[in-house]
Protein backbone atom coordinates (compact mmCIF):
# COMPACT_ATOMS: atom_id res chain seq x y z
CA UNK A 1 0.00 0.00 0.00
CA UNK A 2 1.15 3.25 -1.11
CA UNK A 3 -1.04 5.30 1.87
CA UNK A 4 -0.07 9.33 1.41
CA UNK A 5 1.26 10.13 4.99
CA UNK A 6 1.97 13.94 5.14
CA UNK A 7 4.94 15.29 4.53
CA UNK A 8 8.30 15.57 7.50
CA UNK A 9 7.93 19.41 8.00
CA UNK A 10 11.66 19.06 7.21
CA UNK A 11 10.39 18.64 3.73
CA UNK A 12 8.20 21.39 4.12
CA UNK A 13 11.17 23.31 5.36
CA UNK A 14 13.57 22.67 2.70
CA UNK A 15 10.92 23.31 0.12
CA UNK A 16 10.25 27.04 1.79
CA UNK A 17 13.92 27.56 1.48
CA UNK A 18 14.89 27.17 5.00
CA UNK A 19 18.74 27.38 5.24
CA UNK A 20 19.21 26.13 8.65
CA UNK A 21 16.88 22.79 7.82
CA UNK A 22 18.76 22.46 4.56
CA UNK A 23 21.78 22.38 6.22
CA UNK A 24 21.34 19.87 9.13
CA UNK A 25 19.92 17.56 6.23
CA UNK A 26 22.60 17.33 4.69
CA UNK A 27 24.53 16.58 7.54
CA UNK A 28 22.74 14.16 8.68
CA UNK A 29 22.80 12.58 4.90
CA UNK A 30 26.62 13.25 4.89
CA UNK A 31 26.61 11.12 8.22
CA UNK A 32 23.79 8.08 7.32
CA UNK A 33 21.87 9.22 9.52
CA UNK A 34 17.97 6.97 9.07
CA UNK A 35 16.46 9.61 9.93
CA UNK A 36 17.27 11.37 6.50
CA UNK A 37 15.41 8.73 4.83
CA UNK A 38 12.01 9.65 5.06
CA UNK A 39 12.63 13.37 4.59
CA UNK A 40 14.43 12.47 1.01
CA UNK A 41 11.77 10.32 0.27
CA UNK A 42 9.31 13.30 0.83
CA UNK A 43 11.29 15.38 -1.46
CA UNK A 44 12.36 13.17 -4.20
CA UNK A 45 9.42 14.29 -6.36
CA UNK A 46 10.36 17.68 -6.22
CA UNK A 47 13.72 17.06 -7.83
CA UNK A 48 14.82 17.23 -11.26
CA UNK A 49 14.59 20.25 -11.98
CA UNK A 50 18.01 21.52 -11.28
CA UNK A 51 21.10 20.66 -13.85
CA UNK A 52 23.87 19.42 -11.84
CA UNK A 53 27.23 20.40 -13.61
CA UNK A 54 31.07 18.53 -12.81
CA UNK A 55 34.17 21.23 -12.47
CA UNK A 56 37.38 18.31 -12.46
CA UNK A 57 40.46 18.15 -12.59
CA UNK A 58 43.63 18.01 -11.10
CA UNK A 59 44.86 19.65 -7.65
CA UNK A 60 45.59 23.56 -7.95
CA UNK A 61 44.02 24.05 -11.02
CA UNK A 62 41.62 26.48 -10.23
CA UNK A 63 38.92 24.73 -10.04
CA UNK A 64 37.08 26.84 -7.29
CA UNK A 65 38.08 30.33 -8.91
CA UNK A 66 36.04 29.45 -12.08
CA UNK A 67 33.17 28.27 -9.60
CA UNK A 68 33.54 31.57 -7.90
CA UNK A 69 33.53 33.28 -11.78
CA UNK A 70 30.81 30.93 -13.45
CA UNK A 71 28.81 32.23 -10.23
CA UNK A 72 28.84 35.89 -10.82
CA UNK A 73 28.03 34.84 -14.41
CA UNK A 74 24.97 32.79 -13.13
CA UNK A 75 24.03 35.32 -10.21
CA UNK A 76 23.95 38.41 -12.60
CA UNK A 77 21.18 36.72 -14.84
CA UNK A 78 19.67 35.64 -11.95
CA UNK A 79 20.41 32.07 -11.62
CA UNK A 80 19.78 29.89 -8.19
CA UNK A 81 23.15 27.85 -7.76
CA UNK A 82 24.30 25.47 -5.44
CA UNK A 83 27.72 24.40 -5.26
CA UNK A 84 28.84 21.48 -3.54
CA UNK A 85 32.90 21.53 -2.80
CA UNK A 86 34.63 17.90 -2.52
CA UNK A 87 38.22 17.61 -0.73
CA UNK A 88 40.17 14.41 0.25
CA UNK A 89 40.03 13.71 4.09
CA UNK A 90 43.59 12.63 5.60
CA UNK A 91 44.29 9.27 5.83
CA UNK A 92 45.70 9.48 8.85
CA UNK A 93 43.66 11.46 11.21
CA UNK A 94 40.51 11.50 9.65
CA UNK A 95 40.42 15.02 9.46
CA UNK A 96 40.61 17.47 6.93
CA UNK A 97 41.01 21.06 5.75
CA UNK A 98 38.07 22.12 3.06
CA UNK A 99 39.71 25.17 1.24
CA UNK A 100 37.38 25.33 -1.66
CA UNK A 101 35.00 28.21 -0.15
CA UNK A 102 37.91 30.53 0.07
CA UNK A 103 37.97 31.58 -3.73
CA UNK A 104 34.22 31.91 -3.13
CA UNK A 105 33.21 35.72 -2.98
CA UNK A 106 30.19 36.80 -2.96
CA UNK A 107 27.52 39.18 -1.79
CA UNK A 108 27.03 38.38 2.28
CA UNK A 109 23.12 37.11 2.36
CA UNK A 110 22.80 35.96 -1.52
CA UNK A 111 20.06 33.92 -0.58
CA UNK A 112 20.11 32.49 -4.23
CA UNK A 113 23.45 31.19 -3.17
CA UNK A 114 23.94 27.86 -1.06
CA UNK A 115 27.38 26.17 -0.81
CA UNK A 116 28.78 22.98 0.84
CA UNK A 117 32.16 22.03 1.36
CA UNK A 118 32.41 17.84 1.73
CA UNK A 119 35.10 15.36 2.80
CA UNK A 120 35.54 12.09 0.77
CA UNK A 121 35.44 10.44 4.03
CA UNK A 122 34.27 7.21 4.09
CA UNK A 123 30.40 7.26 3.39
CA UNK A 124 28.40 4.50 2.96
CA UNK A 125 28.41 3.68 -0.30
CA UNK A 126 30.97 5.92 -1.35
CA UNK A 127 31.15 9.51 -2.12
CA UNK A 128 29.39 9.77 -5.23
CA UNK A 129 26.20 8.37 -3.46
CA UNK A 130 26.70 11.15 -0.62
CA UNK A 131 27.27 13.95 -3.42
CA UNK A 132 24.24 12.58 -5.30
CA UNK A 133 21.87 13.12 -2.43
CA UNK A 134 23.40 16.37 -1.26
CA UNK A 135 22.76 17.57 -5.27
CA UNK A 136 19.28 16.01 -5.22
CA UNK A 137 18.28 17.91 -1.90
CA UNK A 138 19.88 21.16 -3.66
CA UNK A 139 17.40 21.05 -6.26
CA UNK A 140 14.43 20.19 -4.31
CA UNK A 141 15.73 23.72 -2.56
CA UNK A 142 15.00 25.40 -5.43
CA UNK A 143 18.47 25.56 -6.93
CA UNK A 144 18.55 25.87 -11.28
CA UNK A 145 22.41 24.89 -10.93
CA UNK A 146 24.67 22.62 -9.02
CA UNK A 147 27.59 22.99 -9.70
CA UNK A 148 29.72 20.28 -7.93
CA UNK A 149 33.58 20.32 -7.59
CA UNK A 150 35.71 17.45 -7.06
CA UNK A 151 39.61 16.73 -7.76
CA UNK A 152 40.58 14.85 -10.51
CA UNK A 153 42.73 11.90 -9.26
CA UNK A 154 41.45 8.84 -7.86
CA UNK A 155 37.66 7.70 -8.10
CA UNK A 156 35.73 10.79 -7.80
CA UNK A 157 36.56 12.44 -10.78
CA UNK A 158 35.26 9.24 -13.01
CA UNK A 159 32.67 8.93 -10.79
CA UNK A 160 31.16 12.43 -11.58
CA UNK A 161 29.70 11.49 -14.90
CA UNK A 162 27.15 9.39 -12.92
CA UNK A 163 25.94 12.15 -11.12
CA UNK A 164 26.33 15.19 -13.15
CA UNK A 165 25.28 15.76 -16.86
CA UNK A 166 27.90 18.21 -17.92
CA UNK A 167 31.14 17.43 -16.88
CA UNK A 168 33.99 19.76 -17.42
CA UNK A 169 37.48 18.90 -16.87
CA UNK A 170 39.68 21.68 -16.21
CA UNK A 171 43.65 21.49 -17.50
CA UNK A 172 46.69 24.30 -17.09
CA UNK A 173 48.96 25.10 -19.62
CA UNK A 174 51.82 24.06 -17.87
CA UNK A 175 50.67 20.58 -17.46
CA UNK A 176 52.20 20.55 -21.42
CA UNK A 177 53.53 17.28 -20.87
CA UNK A 178 50.91 16.25 -18.70
CA UNK A 179 48.08 17.12 -21.29
CA UNK A 180 49.89 14.59 -23.72
CA UNK A 181 49.82 12.10 -21.20
CA UNK A 182 46.64 12.54 -19.86
CA UNK A 183 44.65 9.27 -18.88
CA UNK A 184 42.47 8.61 -21.68
CA UNK A 185 40.09 8.36 -18.80
CA UNK A 186 39.56 12.25 -18.85
CA UNK A 187 38.46 12.06 -22.72
CA UNK A 188 35.41 10.04 -21.40
CA UNK A 189 35.07 11.72 -18.64
CA UNK A 190 34.91 15.50 -20.29
CA UNK A 191 32.00 17.11 -22.36
CA UNK A 192 33.65 20.48 -22.20
CA UNK A 193 37.47 21.08 -21.33
CA UNK A 194 39.21 24.50 -20.38
CA UNK A 195 42.79 25.31 -20.13
CA UNK A 196 42.16 27.46 -17.36
CA UNK A 197 45.35 29.97 -16.59
CA UNK A 198 45.13 31.11 -20.30
CA UNK A 199 46.88 34.06 -18.94
CA UNK A 200 49.85 31.72 -18.32
CA UNK A 201 52.53 30.77 -21.79
CA UNK A 202 51.52 27.63 -23.63
CA UNK A 203 47.92 27.73 -23.77
CA UNK A 204 47.40 28.19 -27.24
CA UNK A 205 49.56 24.90 -27.84
CA UNK A 206 47.90 23.06 -25.08
CA UNK A 207 44.27 23.95 -26.47
CA UNK A 208 45.33 23.48 -29.44
CA UNK A 209 46.61 19.52 -28.85
CA UNK A 210 43.06 18.99 -26.90
CA UNK A 211 40.89 20.17 -30.07
CA UNK A 212 42.98 18.01 -31.98
CA UNK A 213 42.61 15.16 -29.59
CA UNK A 214 38.55 15.70 -29.18
CA UNK A 215 38.27 16.05 -33.03
CA UNK A 216 39.65 12.59 -33.86
CA UNK A 217 36.52 11.22 -32.77
CA UNK A 218 33.53 12.29 -31.37
CA UNK A 219 32.18 10.01 -28.28
CA UNK A 220 29.85 7.42 -28.86
CA UNK A 221 26.83 10.18 -28.49
CA UNK A 222 27.99 12.32 -31.41
CA UNK A 223 29.39 15.09 -29.24
CA UNK A 224 32.88 16.73 -29.79
CA UNK A 225 34.24 18.25 -26.64
CA UNK A 226 34.68 21.69 -26.91
CA UNK A 227 38.09 23.38 -25.86
CA UNK A 228 37.50 26.66 -23.77
CA UNK A 229 40.38 28.90 -22.86
CA UNK A 230 40.17 30.54 -19.36
CA UNK A 231 42.12 32.78 -17.17
CA UNK A 232 40.25 33.87 -13.76
CA UNK A 233 42.68 36.28 -12.81
CA UNK A 234 41.79 38.44 -16.10
CA UNK A 235 38.07 37.22 -16.28
CA UNK A 236 38.47 36.28 -19.57
CA UNK A 237 36.75 32.94 -21.02
CA UNK A 238 33.71 32.65 -18.41
CA UNK A 239 30.86 33.51 -20.51
CA UNK A 240 32.13 31.12 -22.87
CA UNK A 241 32.66 28.30 -20.39
CA UNK A 242 29.62 28.78 -19.80
CA UNK A 243 28.29 28.87 -22.82
CA UNK A 244 30.14 25.88 -23.72
CA UNK A 245 28.11 24.23 -20.60
CA UNK A 246 24.73 25.51 -22.36
CA UNK A 247 25.51 24.17 -25.91
CA UNK A 248 26.21 20.61 -24.36
CA UNK A 249 23.29 20.65 -21.85
CA UNK A 250 21.00 21.75 -25.24
CA UNK A 251 22.76 19.09 -27.14
CA UNK A 252 21.59 16.12 -24.86
CA UNK A 253 18.14 17.96 -25.35
CA UNK A 254 18.13 17.87 -28.54
CA UNK A 255 18.62 14.19 -29.22
CA UNK A 256 18.44 10.93 -26.95
CA UNK A 257 20.98 12.29 -25.29
CA UNK A 258 19.18 13.39 -21.81
CA UNK A 259 17.04 10.51 -21.66
CA UNK A 260 19.61 8.13 -22.12
CA UNK A 261 21.67 9.79 -19.50
CA UNK A 262 18.92 9.65 -17.00
CA UNK A 263 18.75 5.98 -17.32
CA UNK A 264 21.96 5.13 -17.29
CA UNK A 265 22.14 7.25 -13.92
CA UNK A 266 18.95 6.12 -12.33
CA UNK A 267 20.28 2.21 -12.76
CA UNK A 268 23.96 3.10 -11.89
CA UNK A 269 22.26 4.33 -8.35
CA UNK A 270 19.81 1.40 -8.39
CA UNK A 271 22.36 -1.12 -8.88
CA UNK A 272 24.80 0.50 -6.42
CA UNK A 273 22.37 0.50 -3.53
CA UNK A 274 21.37 -2.88 -3.93
CA UNK A 275 24.86 -4.48 -4.47
CA UNK A 276 25.85 -2.45 -1.87
CA UNK A 277 23.62 -4.18 0.57
CA UNK A 278 24.19 -7.65 -0.79
CA UNK A 279 27.76 -6.89 -0.26
CA UNK A 280 27.35 -6.26 3.27
CA UNK A 281 24.73 -9.22 3.66
CA UNK A 282 27.34 -11.30 2.13
CA UNK A 283 30.51 -10.20 4.20
CA UNK A 284 28.30 -10.99 7.47
CA UNK A 285 27.42 -14.51 5.98
CA UNK A 286 31.12 -14.84 5.93
CA UNK A 287 31.35 -14.40 9.39
CA UNK A 288 28.19 -16.20 10.40
CA UNK A 289 27.50 -19.28 7.34
CA UNK A 290 29.29 -22.39 8.65
CA UNK A 291 29.45 -23.16 5.29
CA UNK A 292 30.88 -20.14 3.75
CA UNK A 293 33.41 -20.08 6.56
CA UNK A 294 34.51 -23.40 5.30
CA UNK A 295 35.22 -22.03 1.69
CA UNK A 296 36.85 -19.14 3.09
CA UNK A 297 38.90 -21.35 5.25
CA UNK A 298 40.24 -23.32 2.03
CA UNK A 299 41.13 -20.11 0.67
CA UNK A 300 43.39 -19.23 3.36
CA UNK A 301 44.93 -22.48 3.55
CA UNK A 302 45.25 -22.40 -0.60
CA UNK A 303 43.51 -25.49 -1.37
CA UNK A 304 40.87 -23.79 -3.63
CA UNK A 305 41.44 -20.48 -5.24
CA UNK A 306 38.97 -17.72 -4.81
CA UNK A 307 37.58 -17.86 -8.12
CA UNK A 308 36.37 -20.94 -7.28
CA UNK A 309 35.13 -20.26 -4.08
CA UNK A 310 33.30 -16.81 -5.62
CA UNK A 311 31.52 -19.07 -8.48
CA UNK A 312 30.43 -21.70 -5.59
CA UNK A 313 29.00 -19.03 -3.04
CA UNK A 314 27.42 -17.60 -6.45
CA UNK A 315 25.70 -20.88 -7.20
CA UNK A 316 24.67 -21.44 -3.99
CA UNK A 317 22.65 -17.59 -3.67
CA UNK A 318 21.79 -17.01 -6.88
CA UNK A 319 18.39 -18.51 -6.64
CA UNK A 320 17.58 -16.37 -3.83
CA UNK A 321 18.46 -13.21 -5.73
CA UNK B 1 33.08 -3.52 2.10
CA UNK B 2 31.10 -2.81 5.51
CA UNK B 3 32.15 0.41 6.98
CA UNK B 4 33.39 1.44 10.80
CA UNK B 5 30.19 3.02 11.71
CA UNK B 6 32.48 6.13 12.62
CA UNK B 7 31.04 9.02 14.58
CA UNK B 8 30.57 12.21 12.82
CA UNK B 9 33.24 14.29 12.77
CA UNK B 10 33.19 17.56 14.69
CA UNK B 11 33.25 20.57 11.54
CA UNK B 12 34.32 23.70 12.59
CA UNK B 13 34.72 26.95 10.32
CA UNK B 14 38.24 29.20 10.54
CA UNK B 15 38.14 32.86 9.77
CA UNK B 16 40.10 35.59 10.02
CA UNK B 17 37.57 38.50 9.52
CA UNK B 18 38.82 42.29 9.21
CA UNK B 19 41.13 43.37 6.73
CA UNK B 20 44.70 43.58 8.38
CA UNK B 21 47.25 41.14 8.13
CA UNK B 22 48.06 37.34 7.18
CA UNK B 23 46.30 34.32 8.06
CA UNK B 24 49.43 31.92 9.16
CA UNK B 25 48.05 31.83 12.50
CA UNK B 26 44.68 30.80 11.87
CA UNK B 27 46.34 27.98 9.05
CA UNK B 28 48.44 26.54 12.36
CA UNK B 29 45.43 26.11 14.07
CA UNK B 30 43.39 24.99 11.09
CA UNK B 31 45.95 22.01 10.76
CA UNK B 32 45.90 21.64 14.49
CA UNK B 33 42.27 20.62 14.11
CA UNK B 34 42.32 18.89 11.21
CA UNK B 35 44.76 16.30 12.80
CA UNK B 36 42.66 15.95 15.71
CA UNK B 37 39.78 14.52 13.20
CA UNK B 38 37.95 17.30 12.71
CA UNK B 39 36.89 18.80 9.51
CA UNK B 40 37.71 22.14 9.21
CA UNK B 41 36.43 24.38 6.69
CA UNK B 42 38.29 27.48 5.76
CA UNK B 43 37.66 30.31 4.44
CA UNK B 44 40.81 32.47 5.05
CA UNK B 45 41.09 36.38 5.20
CA UNK B 46 38.84 39.12 4.72
CA UNK B 47 35.78 38.15 5.70
CA UNK B 48 33.47 39.90 6.45
CA UNK B 49 30.92 39.24 9.49
CA UNK B 50 27.93 38.25 6.85
CA UNK B 51 30.21 35.85 4.89
CA UNK B 52 31.18 34.15 8.01
CA UNK B 53 27.87 33.98 9.49
CA UNK B 54 26.49 32.36 5.91
CA UNK B 55 29.74 30.06 5.84
CA UNK B 56 28.58 29.11 9.03
CA UNK B 57 24.96 27.89 8.60
CA UNK B 58 25.66 26.47 5.37
CA UNK B 59 28.15 24.18 6.57
CA UNK B 60 25.92 23.49 9.74
CA UNK B 61 29.28 23.91 11.80
CA UNK B 62 29.76 22.57 15.44
CA UNK B 63 32.32 25.92 16.66
CA UNK B 64 32.96 29.09 14.47
CA UNK B 65 36.97 30.14 15.43
CA UNK B 66 37.59 33.04 14.68
CA UNK B 67 41.37 34.88 14.26
CA UNK B 68 42.09 38.38 14.33
CA UNK B 69 45.46 40.62 15.20
CA UNK B 70 43.91 44.21 14.27
CA UNK B 71 41.76 46.33 17.00
CA UNK B 72 38.87 45.58 15.65
CA UNK B 73 37.50 42.52 17.60
CA UNK B 74 35.10 45.15 19.65
CA UNK B 75 33.36 45.49 16.48
CA UNK B 76 33.76 42.66 14.47
CA UNK B 77 32.45 39.73 17.06
CA UNK B 78 29.84 41.43 18.54
CA UNK B 79 28.32 41.55 14.82
CA UNK B 80 29.22 38.17 14.41
CA UNK B 81 27.27 37.13 17.13
CA UNK B 82 24.25 39.22 16.92
CA UNK B 83 23.80 37.92 12.82
CA UNK B 84 24.19 34.21 14.12
CA UNK B 85 21.40 35.59 16.55
CA UNK B 86 19.28 36.87 13.87
CA UNK B 87 19.58 33.88 11.98
CA UNK B 88 18.03 31.24 14.52
CA UNK B 89 22.12 30.33 14.40
CA UNK B 90 23.10 31.08 18.17
CA UNK B 91 23.84 27.91 19.12
CA UNK B 92 27.11 27.83 17.23
CA UNK B 93 29.22 28.87 19.53
CA UNK B 94 32.16 31.04 18.74
CA UNK B 95 35.72 30.79 19.93
CA UNK B 96 38.78 33.42 19.18
CA UNK B 97 42.18 33.73 19.13
CA UNK B 98 44.62 36.70 18.65
CA UNK B 99 46.11 39.70 20.67
CA UNK B 100 43.19 41.26 22.63
CA UNK B 101 43.51 43.09 25.81
CA UNK B 102 42.35 41.54 28.93
CA UNK B 103 39.10 43.96 29.68
CA UNK B 104 37.98 43.39 26.22
CA UNK B 105 38.69 39.78 26.62
CA UNK B 106 35.77 40.35 29.37
CA UNK B 107 33.36 42.16 27.71
CA UNK B 108 33.82 39.43 24.81
CA UNK B 109 33.03 36.48 27.12
CA UNK B 110 30.01 38.16 28.93
CA UNK B 111 28.74 38.78 25.16
CA UNK B 112 29.18 35.05 24.10
CA UNK B 113 32.43 34.40 23.09
CA UNK B 114 32.84 30.93 24.79
CA UNK B 115 36.98 30.97 24.15
CA UNK B 116 39.73 33.24 23.72
CA UNK B 117 43.31 32.03 23.11
CA UNK B 118 46.42 34.84 23.68
CA UNK B 119 49.27 34.18 20.67
CA UNK B 120 50.92 32.64 23.37
CA UNK B 121 48.01 29.53 23.61
CA UNK B 122 49.34 25.89 22.87
CA UNK B 123 47.70 23.98 20.63
CA UNK B 124 46.34 21.15 22.31
CA UNK B 125 45.18 23.97 24.42
CA UNK B 126 43.36 24.73 22.03
CA UNK B 127 42.21 21.61 20.19
CA UNK B 128 40.75 20.15 23.55
CA UNK B 129 38.98 23.27 24.37
CA UNK B 130 37.39 23.34 21.01
CA UNK B 131 36.62 19.98 21.36
CA UNK B 132 34.59 20.74 24.35
CA UNK B 133 32.77 23.92 23.41
CA UNK B 134 31.59 21.96 20.27
CA UNK B 135 28.15 21.69 19.80
CA UNK B 136 27.68 18.30 19.12
CA UNK B 137 24.58 17.16 16.84
CA UNK B 138 21.45 15.66 18.17
N1 LIG C 1 47.66 32.60 -13.26
C1 LIG C 1 46.46 32.16 -12.89
N2 LIG C 1 46.30 31.63 -11.67
C2 LIG C 1 45.06 31.18 -11.33
C3 LIG C 1 43.95 31.25 -12.22
N3 LIG C 1 42.88 30.70 -11.62
C4 LIG C 1 43.29 30.30 -10.40
N4 LIG C 1 44.60 30.60 -10.22
C5 LIG C 1 45.41 30.32 -9.01
O1 LIG C 1 45.57 28.93 -8.85
C6 LIG C 1 45.62 28.59 -7.46
C7 LIG C 1 44.60 27.51 -7.17
O2 LIG C 1 43.28 28.02 -7.41
P1 LIG C 1 42.00 27.24 -6.92
O3 LIG C 1 40.84 27.91 -7.56
O4 LIG C 1 42.00 27.09 -5.46
O5 LIG C 1 42.27 25.82 -7.59
P2 LIG C 1 41.52 24.43 -7.32
O6 LIG C 1 41.66 23.64 -8.57
O7 LIG C 1 40.14 24.67 -6.83
O8 LIG C 1 42.39 23.82 -6.17
P3 LIG C 1 42.07 22.51 -5.30
O9 LIG C 1 40.62 22.56 -4.90
O10 LIG C 1 43.01 22.64 -4.15
O11 LIG C 1 42.38 21.34 -6.19
C8 LIG C 1 45.35 29.88 -6.72
O12 LIG C 1 46.57 30.40 -6.27
C9 LIG C 1 44.71 30.79 -7.74
O13 LIG C 1 44.97 32.15 -7.48
C10 LIG C 1 44.17 31.84 -13.51
O14 LIG C 1 43.26 31.97 -14.35
N5 LIG C 1 45.44 32.27 -13.78
MG1 LIG D 1 39.22 23.93 -5.06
Amino acid sequence: MTGRRPEPPEARAVQARDRRVLARLISMVENGDPRARPIQKALYPHTGHARIVGITGPLGVGKSSLVNALLGVLRARGVRVGIIGVDPTSPFSGGSVLGDRIRIDRAGGDEGVFFRSMASRGHTGGIAATTREVARLLDAFGMDIVLVETVGSGQVDVEIRRIASTSVVVLVPHLGDGVQSLKAGLFEIADVFTINKADLPGADGAARYLSEMTALGAGPDGWTPPVVQCSTVEGRGIEDLWKAVEAHEAFLDSGPGRARGEEARARAEIVDRVTGRIGLRLDGLLEENRELRELLGQVLDRSLDPGTASDRIYAALRHRL
Amino acid sequence: MPREKKEAPIRVLIAKPGLDGHDRGAKVVARALRDSGMEVIYVGLRQTPEAIVDSAIEEDVDLVGLSILSGAHMVLFPRILKLLKERRAADIPVFAGGIIPDEDARRLRRAGVKAIFGPGARLDEIVTTARSIARRHA
